[in-house]
């Protein structure tokens, strides 16, 4: 057992996680990352929904706790991952190879290209944003009111980019943003005590322990407002404000407002790795481009070929605490797999 | 010209959009300072479904406070007007607003904006 080797592929949260699992357990692991550090993007993320920790405190942990126990290998590009005789040959792209007995697959996501959703004008409007430059803006003092220049007076959050819209590619729901909506609208009231916040939803899926109860403080003493509605789009005025067009549906009435800032919540979508790795191997296209489990209750870390495991988002959208849980969970499976 | 429009049954139809930039927000903003649960609304509807006076007249709760949030006052003061006070609302309320009082505070504010 001393003897099998796992390559990891992904070091952010779940990939860290498991992979110090893993050598606690005996086993020679090689994370394969392709930027320059660990992290994910929990490494561009300032705060974690519902109790507001720092992303890099967590960080910090998962990274310290794996303190060189495995080897991490940056910069690199899978190319190929092919099986060979109960093994692994993985390649990447600078020529780079290594054999495993053991695949585990930590590809995690990538953000939605909020360009996509053309009408809401990211990329067109200089105060059209997405939830993670946000997030970005949050990590330096001072970034966003820098960024708007005189006092803010409205804010807008449009939910759901890129997530249940057929018409961009994806039915599913990312799961994260709700909450992650509700949060940032508290912080930017933090930053600007003055200004109104408005959150433009489909529905508000507040699925997670104390979500609700953030939804609420977000309600009642943050007054931060809730207008039901899918946006059909954004245009700019002459001032550099952004008029947002949606329909308040629980009133059955169209409704315009300027806002000085909108910030699109995008989701999550398969990364190309991923889908790469999945097509070189062959493994079920499952519709949404997330990896298939063998079975999504029993065996969420298995997949058809004996030996390949997974974990983290790269089989759907997930939370920070469901990712590492789900990463424990793989280590085990793959323990089971080198027992067995 | 105009006369003849009208005559004829042509007229620019009425804006129905929502002018939120636009509105005026000071019944909201007056009524929120006076019964601050007005911001726990989820526009669930129960208030409506156990409303008394929702089964004889046009009246609903959740519809009167978002209009109330969203600047849309005109013509509001005879709907807000229905209600008979007898709280079966507030009994059954799932996020605590104090549904009495906040009818009664948007018709005084109404009333008072008239003046």
């Amino acid at each position: 057992m001393k003897n099998k080797h796992v390559a990891v592929i992904g070091a952010g949260p779940a990939g860290l996680e498991a992979s110090s699992l893993l050598v606690s357990m005996g086993y020679a692991v090689t994370l394969i990352e392709k930027e320059e550090e660990s992290g994910g993007h929990l490494k561009r993320w300032h705060q974690l929904f519902p109790n507001r920790k720092a992303g890099s405190e967590v960080l910090a942990i998962l990274q310290n706790q794996l303190n060189g126990s495995a080897s991490i290998e940056f910069n690199k590009e899978i190319t190929s991952v092919k099986p060979f005789s109960g093994k692994f040959i993985i390649s990447t792209s600078d020529g780079w190879v290594t054999h495993a007995d053991s695949v585990l697959m930590t590809t995690g996501f990538d953000l939605f290209d909020a360009r996509k959703k053309e009408e809401y004008g990211y990329g067109i409007y200089d105060q059209v944003i997405t939830s993670a430059d946000l997030e970005e803006m949050f990590k330096t003092e001072d970034s966003l009111k820098i960024r708007l220049g005189q006092q803010p007076k409205r804010f807008g959050f449009v939910h759901c980019v890129g997530s249940r819209d057929e018409k961009a590619g994806n039915i599913y729901c990312s799961k994260v943003c709700c909450v992650t909506a509700v949060k940032q609208a508290i912080e930017v009231k933090e930053l600007f005590p003055d200004a109104e916040v408005y959150c433009f939803y489909m529905d508000l899926r507040m699925f997670g322990r104390h979500y609700e109860e953030l939804y609420k403080e977000a309600q009642e003493k943050y007054n931060i407002q809730f207008i039901r509605g899918r946006l059909s789009e954004a245009s700019e005025n002459k001032y550099g404000g952004v008029i947002v067009k949606v329909e308040d549906t629980l009133l059955g009435k169209p409704l315009k407002i300027t806002v000085d800032m909108l910030v699109l919540m995008t989701g999550m979508v398969a990364p190309l790795v991923t889908s790469r790795i999945r097509d070189l191997l062959g493994l079920t296209k499952d519709e949404d481009g997330f990896l298939a489990p063998s079975d999504i209750h029993l065996s969420a870390n298995i997949c058809e070929i004996p030996g390949l495991f997974m974990a983290g988002a790269c089989s759907g959208p997930k939370t920070i605490g469901d990712t590492l849980a789900d990463a424990r969970s793989a280590a085990v499976a793959v323990d089971k797999y080198f027992k067995n | 010209m105009k006369d003849a429009a009208t005559r004829f049954g042509y007229s620019v139809n009425k804006d129905r959009q929502i002018d939120f930039d636009n509105n005026s927000h000071d019944i909201a903003l007056r009524v929120a300072a006076a019964e601050p649960t007005l911001n726990l609304c989820i526009s669930c509807g129960t208030c409506a479904a156990t409303c008394t006076a929702a089964k004889f007249a046009d009246f609903s709760l959740r519809k009167i406070i978002l209009l109330v949030k969203r600047g849309e006052v005109g013509g509001l003061e005879m709907e807000a007007s229905r209600c008979m006070l007898c709280g079966k609302c507030q009994l059954a309320c799932p996020r605590g607003v104090s549904t009495r009082n906040l009818i009664l505070q948007i018709n005084k504010a109404l009333q008072t904006s008239k003046l």
